[in-house]
């Protein structure tokens, strides 16, 4: 389905791998330090471990048994290289996608056949080194293959979430009140009125942008203050924004249309609704090598079951797994009558 | 030529401004005052009634109360006002609302349009009942009662029962009794998430019914009594409704 459409379009895919090996380096080989690489890694190793020993063994008992005899050897192997693989990391990340791939196979092979060298003692039944150093090569290969199909098999969702995106990421609702506010504007107060256009147009020129490529948190937080100060325009004092942005680390990067779609749901869900004054908190820090967004609004049950649309969440959270794998996250919950929504993210500077 | 007086109703401070703002563009073609206006839907019920106004513009997203339930209990007035719903939903949304039959208004509005919405509207009267009614995709949160030239507002969610007599039904609450002229059975439709049928002529809250005892009234005929929380009375359930009533209880 999705398949014959996209290869319709080469050149608009060749762009895109383009456009992702700036930001993600997906040409290069794999992220060892990315959570989803190395629990893919683990699981795969294990579960050909166990394939190989069911294979070898009559009875299901017996197949255990092997397995647990290998594993003795197999996850100190394992977890050596990976290890080791992950204080590399960024050395590996600046070598082309054959020369990294031919280190990783190197490295693996070191550390496994160090790993024996220790684990084995010399009087011991040795098993042969050839053949280990055979076995765990053909390993190596697979799982690189493996995680490099992953990663293009990945990446054409981009385009096509961008698409969804683009369709449900601010609310005609909101475009219209915010015309219709401005246009009351344009006797009384020509140059509030000016300055409300011109956030509009700054909004929409984000939202059509190539959403591809990640964007600075100081250029997010700008975007959400010229959304913020629209809706202000509309909503006056019903909405009150308390912004906690002391600690957030202007220089991250993260995917655009992260945070102001948060911040929309929660002015559609938290204020709009009340008739008096909406507490809406935004709050932004870098904790450690993570970023940490939380925003937070009145919780109106009522309006929460009627309305009952998720999509941005939804849409945020693919986008969030496209950018980073299984290293962000999004939740929500509902406490003292509050919504809040938080968004954790790996902490990427932008490189100087 | 007297004009027209008009209410405008809006949540938002700036979508109020504008609309008086259009009024004054076409006074020349079409003479308007603005009669009062209200930033919630509680707030146009509490006013218009006194305001005397001919025509209300009403926004549909309101906080507290939306447009639609506001004039379906305005419809109860003798005397209402015609009305032109404002959206800022699109054609769409607008299809979704099936208020293509009633008069509306899509936001940004344009002078020409206003002018011609008011006088088709004021030309067609108030909306009817039913139309309101077809047009609303949620039940009311409220129940009203006019009396004289004001709307008492009763939350649903605060109604015990609700028993037809006669020409009325009653609507009963833990600290008050009302009388409204609805159709029980179109009560029950619109409320059926709320309320369960226990008798021919009666509509028990669900949350209120706290168990059943057996009737020890002699001369009658046997039957159970729905207990209620906070309210002395009993109700008597019907044979016929007894299976379906049961059923709810143990469920809970």
């Amino acid at each position: 389905m999705g398949h014959t459409r996209k290869r319709g379009a080469p050149s608009k895919h060749r762009s895109m791998l383009m456009s992702i090996k700036q930001d993600f380096s997906s040409e290069a080989v794999p992220d060892f330090r990315n959570l989803g690489i190395i629990a893919r890694v683990l699981l795969a190793v294990n579960a050909f471990a166990f394939a190989v020993a069911i294979v070898a063994t009559p009875t299901w008992g017996g197949a255990l048994d092997r397995f647990l005899r290998a594993a003795a050897l197999l996850e100190p192997m394992l977890l050596a290289t990976l290890v080791v693989l992950y204080l590399l990391a960024p050395l590996l990340a600046r070598l082309a996608y054959w020369q990294g791939a031919g280190a990783v196979l190197a490295i693996a092979l070191a550390v496994c056949g160090a790993v024996q060298f220790v684990a084995i003692p010399a009087d011991g039944e040795a098993p042969s080194l050839l053949r280990n150093a055979a076995l765990g090569a053909a390993t190596v290969a697979a799982l690189l293959a493996y995680l490099r199909l992953l990663n293009r098999a990945y990446s054409p969702a981009l385009s096509e979430a961008r698409l969804q995106a683009l369709q449900s990421r601010i609310r005609p609702h909101f475009l219209f009140n915010s015309l219709n506010a401005v246009l009351s504007l344009v006797r009384r107060d020509p140059q509030r009125a000016e300055r409300a256009l011109e956030d509009l147009a700054e909004l929409f020129r984000v939202l059509m942008q190539d959403s591809r490529s990640f964007v600075r948190l100081a250029d997010e937080i700008a975007l959400l203050e010229r959304y913020a100060a629209i809706e202000q325009l509309r909503l006056g004092e019903r909405l009150a924004i308390a912004w906690e942005l002391d600690a957030a680390p202007l220089d991250a990067l993260l995917p655009p249309m992260v945070l102001q779609p948060l911040l929309e749901n929660a002015v559609y869900h938290g204020v709009e609704p009340g008739t008096g004054v909406g507490q809406v908190v935004v709050h932004i820090e870098r904790r450690g090598a993570r970023v940490l967004a939380r925003i937070e609004n009145p919780y109106f049950e009522e309006h929460a079951r009627r309305a009952g649309n998720r999509m941005a969440q939804e849409n945020i959270r693919e986008r969030l797994q496209l950018f980073f794998d299984a290293e962000a996250r999004l939740t929500t919950r509902i406490a003292g009558g509050r919504y809040l929504v938080e968004v954790e993210m790996p902490y990427r500077p932008e490189k100087a | 030529m007297t004009p027209l007086r008009v209410f405008i109703a809006d949540d938002e401070a700036p979508a109020r401004e504008r609309l008086r703002e259009l009024l004054a563009d076409i006074a020349a073609e079409l003479p308007t005052e603005v009669a009062g206006e209200a930033q919630n839907g509680i707030e146009a019920i509490e006013r218009l009634p006194t305001s005397r106004a001919q025509v209300l513009l009403l926004d549909i997203q309101m906080p507290g109360m939306g447009g639609l339930e506001v004039a379906r209990h305005l419809a109860g007035l003798s005397i209402g006002p015609a009305v032109v719903f404002v959206t800022a939903h699109d054609r769409h949304a607008v299809a979704a609302f099936e208020l293509n039959a009633l008069d509306y208004l899509m936001k940004p509005v344009r002078a020409e349009r206003l002018a011609t919405a008011l006088r088709k509207a004021v030309a067609a009267g108030p909306p009817a009942r039913q139309q309101l009614a077809h047009a609303a995709r949620q039940p009311r949160e409220y129940l009203s009662v006019v009396e004289r030239n004001r709307i008492v507002l009763v939350p649903v969610r605060e109604i015990v029962f609700l028993r037809a007599e006669l020409k009325y039904v009653t609507l009963r609450t833990r600290g008050a009794e009302h009388l409204i002229e609805e159709p029980l059975v179109a009560l029950e439709t619109e409320f059926a998430e709320r309320f369960v049928r226990v008798h021919r002529n009666c509509l028990v809250a669900r949350a209120a019914v706290r168990g059943f005892e057996r009737s020890a009234d002699d001369g009658e005929e046997p039957h159970w009594n729905v207990v209620l929380d906070g309210l002395g009375e009993r109700l008597p359930v019907s044979r016929r409704q007894w299976a379906a009533v049961r059923a709810l209880v143990q469920d809970a």
